[in-house]
């Protein structure tokens, strides 16, 4: 039977530990409401996502009560539009209105965020594709809830380069829509290599083509239990360090567990997976650069990081995969800055570089995350880094991903406020050097040799 | 596992004062929930108790005991969670 002393541990990691379920979120196709005609598209598609997400914030809040966890987000993932649009959608516009369709229903449901304003496009774009790109700047600015992602690379196909600089472009535009805010919309926009089909975090959320008509997929977090429980360790080698972070994971990834299989139940909707990943928040306490710092670093970028955060995200693995039954999504370590006190903390002191963070992706989940750039980068320098960055997802067969920010009318020095849970960011230097000739050469760069397997 | 599902852990965490743990199980007694197991410490002053119910025989909601034992907690001046117990056998047991 279970004592006192677990269910005060578990309750003081809520308490104190910033120990949450980041999130629920139902993945729902939308194959089933493909339409020609593009009103009728739209009424599908709400009636589809409020039926099946009715219960969604209901059901996660009786959740939270009952087991005393809080569930910080509750959230919807869809088939990427530019599937479900290309039979409607003649212009850019047209998927504009599907956009505040999606907006309109995550309102209605009390969904925080809705993911899946997509297009897939690793090997090459369809006219859909592209129109759906080019409509991401004015639906992102028109809609508050709708987070979108590109897929623009992966091992087996290689990166597709035209749509690289296209992005870039895109980024830039998504940035003066919403510039009188800080061009915060850029937050709600991602580019990846080897995007997952089933991942439950914004803003890459999307539901893959590959998944059932509606799934569970739950995000945990936990770097706050994680620090405190190296707290105890200091000093003791790296074998004692590794345990420790194994079983806190374990602990943590439980709960989500936990949580899955409980909403799925109430919801009537089968469980997908868990995703392992230690998503940090700007609360003090709740965050991964602090891990780091505690493993033996001043700061987070200091000589070492990459080493200690290639163990920290191999041991949540190693202790999340035996605590639950499927896990997927991106499943690591998250490194975003504005959303992690202490990486603030070391881009402040100096600490850390955009350099240094892409070198930290070669070992965790995600990528250059929620990063703040000179108002006035270049689009070829910015499709130079998402280039970077999808080089790395390609070459090392694993998930890889740029969410930059950059701010108009702002630069290094200056800082950018997102509010709530996404923080504040100051703004990085870019390498100012050109990369034009590179992006503007233009078609794709090849599937590397290993992705030949069969 | 309806019995496992109905099983609840009721945690009383605050200032040491007359009369907690019967304000507590008078309630329970009351509303036909029965105390499995209970134990408590006081640590500097602290009053710390943890007791493990069977709510099967129960008419009363989840949702209306928490909401009871909220209301009996904060007159005693103590902070009373109820949860149920899958939370804290899958954290602690593989």
């Amino acid at each position: 039977m279970i004592n006192k002393y677990e269910v005060i541990e578990t309750n003081n990691m809520v308490a104190h530990e910033n120990l949450d379920v980041r999130t629920i979120t139902i993945g729902i196709s939308l194959l089933e409401c493909i339409d020609s005609d593009l009103n009728k598209l739209n009424e599908n598609i709400y009636n589809r996502i409020t039926t099946v997400a009715k219960d969604l914030a209901s059901v996660g809040e009786k959740i939270e009560r009952e087991y005393g966890i809080p569930i910080v987000n509750k959230r919807i993932s869809v088939t990427p539009i530019a599937l479900v649009g290309g039979a409607a959608c003649k212009k850019p516009e047209d998927f504009v209105t599907i956009a505040k369709t999606l907006d309109r229903a995550a309102a209605t449901v009390g969904a925080n965020l809705i993911g899946g304003y997509s297009a897939l496009v690793c090997k090459g774009m369809t006219t859909a594709d592209e129109m759906l790109i080019r409509s991401i700047p004015k639906a992102l600015c028109s809609t508050e809830r709708v987070c979108s992602s590109v897929n623009l690379a992966s091992t087996k196909t290689g990166i597709n380069m035209d749509a690289v600089k296209l992005m870039g472009e895109i980024l830039l535009e998504v940035a003066e829509e919403s510039k009188d805010r800080d061009s915060v919309d850029c937050m709600k926009l991602v580019v990846f290599c080897n995007a997952p089909d089933d991942n439950p975090f914004m803003a890459g959320a999307f539901h893959g083509v590959t998944e059932a008509d509606a799934i569970i997929n739950v995000g945990v977090s936990g770097p706050g239990v994680v620090k405190t429980a190296l707290e105890k360790v200091r000093g003791e080698n790296f074998e004692v360090l590794c345990e420790t972070i194994k079983k806190t994971a374990f602990k943590v990834t439980r709960v989500g567990q936990l949580v899955a299989q409980e909403a799925s139940r109430q919801l009537g909707i089968p469980f997908g997976i868990v995703d392992l990943s230690l998503a940090p928040t700007p609360a003090v306490g709740d965050s991964v650069a602090d891990i780091l710092c505690e493993i033996g670093l001043e700061y987070a970028g200091a000589p070492g990081t990459t080493a200690a955060l290639a163990l920290l995200n191999d041991q949540v693995k190693k202790g999340g995969v035996m605590a639950s039954s499927y896990v997927g999504g991106l499943s690591g370590a998250f490194i975003p800055v504005s959303e992690d006190q202490g990486m603030i903390n070391a881009v402040e002191a100096g600490a850390i570089t955009l350099e240094k963070l892409e070198a930290m992706t070669c070992v965790c989940s995600v990528g250059l995350d929620m990063i703040a750039i000179p108002g006035d980068t270049k689009a070829t320098t910015i499709s130079g880094i998402i280039a970077d960055e999808m080089a790395l997802g390609m070459i090392n067969q694993k998930t890889t991903a740029a969410r930059l920010i950059p701010v108009i009318g702002k630069g290094v020095g200056e800082s950018v406020e997102f509010g709530g849970l996404f923080g504040y960011a100051p703004i990085m230097p870019v390498n100012q050097f050109s990369c034009d000739a590179f992006i503007n050469r233009g078609g794709r760069i090849p599937a590397p040799i290993h992705s030949f397997k069969n | 596992m309806e019995s496992n599902a109905k099983k609840t852990i009721i945690t009383v965490v605050g200032k040491d004062t007359v009369g907690i743990i019967a304000k507590v199980c008078t309630y329970l007694a009351e509303n036909k929930i029965n105390i499995l197991d209970i134990s408590q410490t006081i640590v500097s002053g602290y009053f710390n108790m943890m007791m493990i119910v069977d709510r099967s025989g129960s008419e009363v909601s989840f949702a209306d005991c928490q909401e009871a034992l909220n209301k009996i907690g904060e007159g005693l001046g103590v902070d009373i969670k109820c949860q149920r117990s899958e939370i804290f056998d899958m954290m602690h047991r593989i």
